[in-house]
C-alpha cells in the first residue's frame, strides 16, 4: 500500500447488511477501495448492485455492518465502532453532487456555496469571500448573485461542485453528476472535477452508468452483487 | 449565519404574505370577538356610569331592572330622599321596544323602525340621576309630555318626529354613548309618557275591560254610585316605575345608606359594585361564555390552518432538507427554520389581523371594543399557536432520511 493513498479514502472489508435472518439481504460483501488526493475514479455498476449503498457508506449517511473505512489517517468506522460525529465528518470532509444540482432554491449562487462554512460556524464574510473565489474558479463568477432558478443546468451544476469544494474536503463523492448533461457537458464537467481533484488535493469517487464518461477514467471500481472489481481504465 | 426561513420567506414571498392574509383575517375575526365581549361589558358599565345613580332601590327580592323586571310605586322616592345620606332620588322606567321615525320638521322622512331602550325620566336639567349626562345638540326634556332626547346611534335628528304606541314625539336633544345593557342606543322621554307607554292597551281591549269590571257585583253594586267610577280611573292610570335611582351625599358609603332603606322601605337596594356584577356576572354571563366558545374554535382552527400551511411548505422542501441534513445541518438549525417561518406567518397573520380588526370594527351595529390588553393576549397566543402548530412540520423534517438526498 503506498503511502499516497494513506492520504485519501480507504475501505477494507465494508459490508452491509440489511434485514436480520432469513430475511436478511447483504448489500456489501466485504468491499475494497481505496482512492488517492488529486485522484478521480469511476465506481460503476448495473443497477441493485450495491452502488449507492456504498455511496451512503463512504458518505457517512448509513452505517455499514462490518469493515473498516479511513479518512487520511481517521478512522472512520471499524467494524461495530464509528466516529462519534458523522453530521460533522460530512460537513466538514465530504463533498456531495449529485445528479441534480439539488441547491437551495431560496439561497442566491454565493449563499448556496457559502452555507457549508457558514454552518461549521465560520464568519458569513469569509465564507462568501471563499465561495466567490470558487465561483470564479468555475467560471460562474458572473452569476454569484443570481438565484438557481436563474441558471442553466450546466451553471448549476458547476455551482453543486463549488458547493462540494468549498470546505476542501478531502473526498468528494459524485452520484451521477452527468446524467442529465449532454456529451459535451458531461466531459466538461468531468474534466472540471479532475481539474478541481488535482487543484484541491480531492479524491474523487463518481458513481456513473454514463458511457461518455467511463472512457475518462484512469482507474474503475466495477461493483457486481455486492463485491468490487478494481481495473484500469482508458483514461491518461 | 444566514437566517434560513428568512431567505425562504423572502423567496416566496407573494405565497407568504397570501397566506398570512388568509390567517390574519380569521385572527382579526378572533380579536372582534374579543372586541364584542369587550363592547358588551363597556356597555353595561356605561349604562351604570350614564345612570348617574349610587344606588338602584328596586322591587324587593329582584335583580331589576336591568337584568329582572322590577315595578315599584311611583311615590316610593318620596320616603328614600327622607332618609339619612340619600341627596337626590329619581324615578325611573326602562322599556325595550321599536320606536319609529315617522317624519321630520318641514320635510319627508323615511319611516324606519329602530330598536331602542326607552327610558323614563323626570324632566329637569343635568345633574338629576337617569338624565342624559351630556348632549351633543339640542337641549333636554323640559316639558311633561311629548319630547324626547335620543342617543345618536338611534340615526334620529334633533326636530324629527318619532312614534312611541300611540303618542309622537318631537326629538329635541341628542346625546351619544347612552345605551343599554344589550347595546340597544336609549331614547329619553318624559316619566308620566313612558308609564303610559309601559302599561298602554288597545282601545278594544279597554273597552272590554270596562265592561268586564262593570258586570263584576263587587265593583258595581247597585246603591252605591262612584264606586266603578273609581275602579276604572285606577284601572286607567299606571302608578309604577322600575326603579329609583339614588345619588347620595359625599362622603357617605353606598352601603351604609343602603341598609336602612332596605331595611325600613323593604326593598332590595343595590350599589354600584354590586349592579356591576349583576350586569357582568349575570345578564351577560352567557353571551359571554358564548363567545367564549368561538374564540376557542377560532383559535383550534387558527392553529390547524398554520400546522396545515407549515406542514406543507415543509413537505414541499424534503428535497432540500434531505440535502441540508446531508451536508450537515444540524436538526436544531432545520427546527429552528421551520419554527421561524411559522412564527413569520403568525406576525404577519397578527399585523394583518389587528389592521383589519380596527378597519372593520366601527361598521358594527354594536360598539366593539378592542383593548390593547387584548391584543398583547391575542399576540401572545398567536406566537404560542404558531409554535405549536410547527410540532407537526418539525417531526417530519427531522424524520427525513439525509440518505434521500442519494439516488438509488
Amino acid at each position: 500500500m503506498s503511502e499516497r493513498y494513506n492520504q485519501g479514502i480507504r475501505i477494507e472489508g465494508l459490508t452491509k447488511r440489511y434485514g436480520a435472518g432469513d430475511t436478511a439481504v447483504d448489500a456489501l460483501k466485504g468491499v475494497d477501495m481505496q482512492v488517492a488526493p488529486g485522484e478521480v475514479v469511476g465506481l460503476i455498476g448495473p443497477s441493485g448492485s450495491g452502488k449507492s449503498t456504498l455511496l451512503k457508506c463512504l458518505g457517512a449517511v448509513i452505517e455499514p455492518s462490518a469493515g473498516r473505512m479511513t479518512l487520511g489517517e481517521q478512522i472512520i468506522y471499524e467494524d461495530a465502532w464509528k466516529i462519534p460525529d458523522l453530521r460533522a465528518l460530512r460537513r466538514d470532509k465530504i463533498g456531495f453532487v449529485f445528479q441534480a444540482p439539488y441547491l437551495i432554491p431560496f439561497l442566491d449562487v454565493t449563499d448556496n456555496v457559502a452555507l457549508l462554512p457558514m454552518l461549521a460556524g465560520r464568519p458569513n464574510a469569509e465564507s462568501r469571500k471563499r465561495a466567490l473565489e470558487l465561483l470564479e474558479a468555475l467560471d460562474v463568477g458572473h452569476r454569484a448573485r443570481a438565484m438557481p432558478s436563474q441558471l442553466s443546468g450546466g451553471e448549476q451544476q458547476r455551482v453543486a461542485i463549488a458547493r462540494a469544494l468549498v470546505n476542501r474536503p478531502p473526498v468528494i463523492l459524485a452520484d451521477e453528476p452527468t446524467a442529465p448533461l449532454d456529451s459535451e457537458r458531461a466531459l466538461t464537467v468531468i474534466h472540471l472535477l479532475e481539474d478541481m481533484a488535482r487543484q484541491f488535493s480531492t479524491a474523487i469517487i463518481v458513481v456513473t452508468h454514463d458511457e461518455k464518461i467511463i472512457p475518462t477514467f484512469k482507474r474503475i471500481y466495477t461493483i457486481r452483487d455486492g463485491r468490487t472489481h478494481e481495473e484500469a481504465g482508458e483514461g491518461r | 449565519m444566514i437566517s434560513l426561513a428568512g431567505r425562504d420567506i423572502l423567496h416566496s414571498w407573494g405565497k407568504f404574505v397570501f397566506t398570512g392574509v388568509g390567517l390574519g383575517l380569521l385572527i382579526g375575526v378572533t380579536l372582534t370577538m374579543a372586541g364584542v365581549y369587550r363592547g358588551m361589558v363597556d356597555d353595561a358599565k356605561a349604562l351604570l356610569d350614564n345612570s348617574g345613580a349610587d344606588l338602584w332601590v328596586v322591587q324587593q327580592d329582584t335583580l331589576g331592572p336591568y337584568a329582572e323586571s322590577s315595578s315599584l310605586y311611583d311615590d316610593t322616592y318620596r320616603g328614600i330622599l327622607g332618609m339619612k345620606g340619600v341627596a337626590r332620588a329619581a324615578n325611573i322606567t326602562y322599556l325595550n321596544m321599536q320606536v319609529r321615525r315617522t317624519g321630520g320638521e318641514g320635510q319627508q322622512h323615511e319611516q324606519k323602525d329602530v330598536r331602542a331602550m326607552v327610558v323614563g325620566i323626570v324632566p329637569g336639567g343635568p345633574g338629576e340621576p337617569g338624565q342624559p349626562g351630556y348632549l351633543v345638540a339640542g337641549r333636554q326634556i323640559t316639558r311633561g309630555h311629548y319630547e324626547a332626547v335620543a342617543d345618536i346611534a338611534t340615526g334620529f335628528k334633533l326636530g324629527e318626529r318619532i312614534r312611541i304606541r300611540r303618542n309622537e314625539y318631537r326629538v329635541v336633544g341628542l346625546t351619544r354613548r347612552m345605551v343599554s345593557s344589550g347595546g340597544d342606543p336609549m331614547v329619553f322621554v318624559p316619566l308620566k309618557d313612558a308609564q303610559e307607554a309601559q302599561f298602554l292597551k288597545d282601545n278594544d281591549a279597554i273597552v272590554r275591560q270596562r265592561a268586564r269590571t262593570a258586570e263584576n257585583p263587587a265593583l258595581n253594586r247597585p246603591g252605591v254610585p262612584g264606586v266603578l267610577d273609581a275602579v276604572l280611573a285606577s284601572q286607567s292610570v299606571n302608578p309604577f316605575v322600575n326603579a329609583v335611582l339614588v345619588r347620595i351625599k359625599p362622603g357617605f358609603d353606598p352601603e351604609a345608606v343602603a341598609e336602612p332603606i332596605r331595611r325600613w322601605q323593604r326593598l332590595t337596594v343595590f350599589t354600584r359594585a354590586q349592579m356591576e356584577e349583576i350586569l357582568i356576572a349575570k345578564l351577560i354571563a352567557t353571551s359571554a361564555r358564548q363567545i367564549g366558545m368561538f374564540l376557542v374554535i377560532l383559535a383550534i382552527v387558527s392553529a390547524a390552518i398554520v400546522a396545515f400551511i407549515i406542514y406543507t411548505l415543509t413537505l414541499g422542501k424534503i428535497r432540500e432538507i434531505a440535502v441540508l441534513k446531508l451536508i450537515g445541518t444540524k436538526n436544531r438549525t432545520i427546527a429552528g427554520m421551520i419554527l421561524q417561518q411559522a412564527v413569520g406567518l403568525g406576525l404577519i397573520g397578527f399585523v394583518v389581523g389587528k389592521v383589519a380588526a380596527t378597519f372593520w370594527a366601527p361598521f358594527f351595529p354594536k360598539y366593539v371594543l378592542l383593548e390593547a390588553g387584548d391584543a398583547a393576549r391575542g399576540f401572545a397566543a398567536v406566537m404560542v399557536i404558531c409554535v405549536l402548530a410547527s410540532v407537526l412540520a418539525i417531526r417530519a423534517a427531522l424524520k427525513v432520511d439525509p440518505a434521500e438526498a442519494i439516488g438509488g
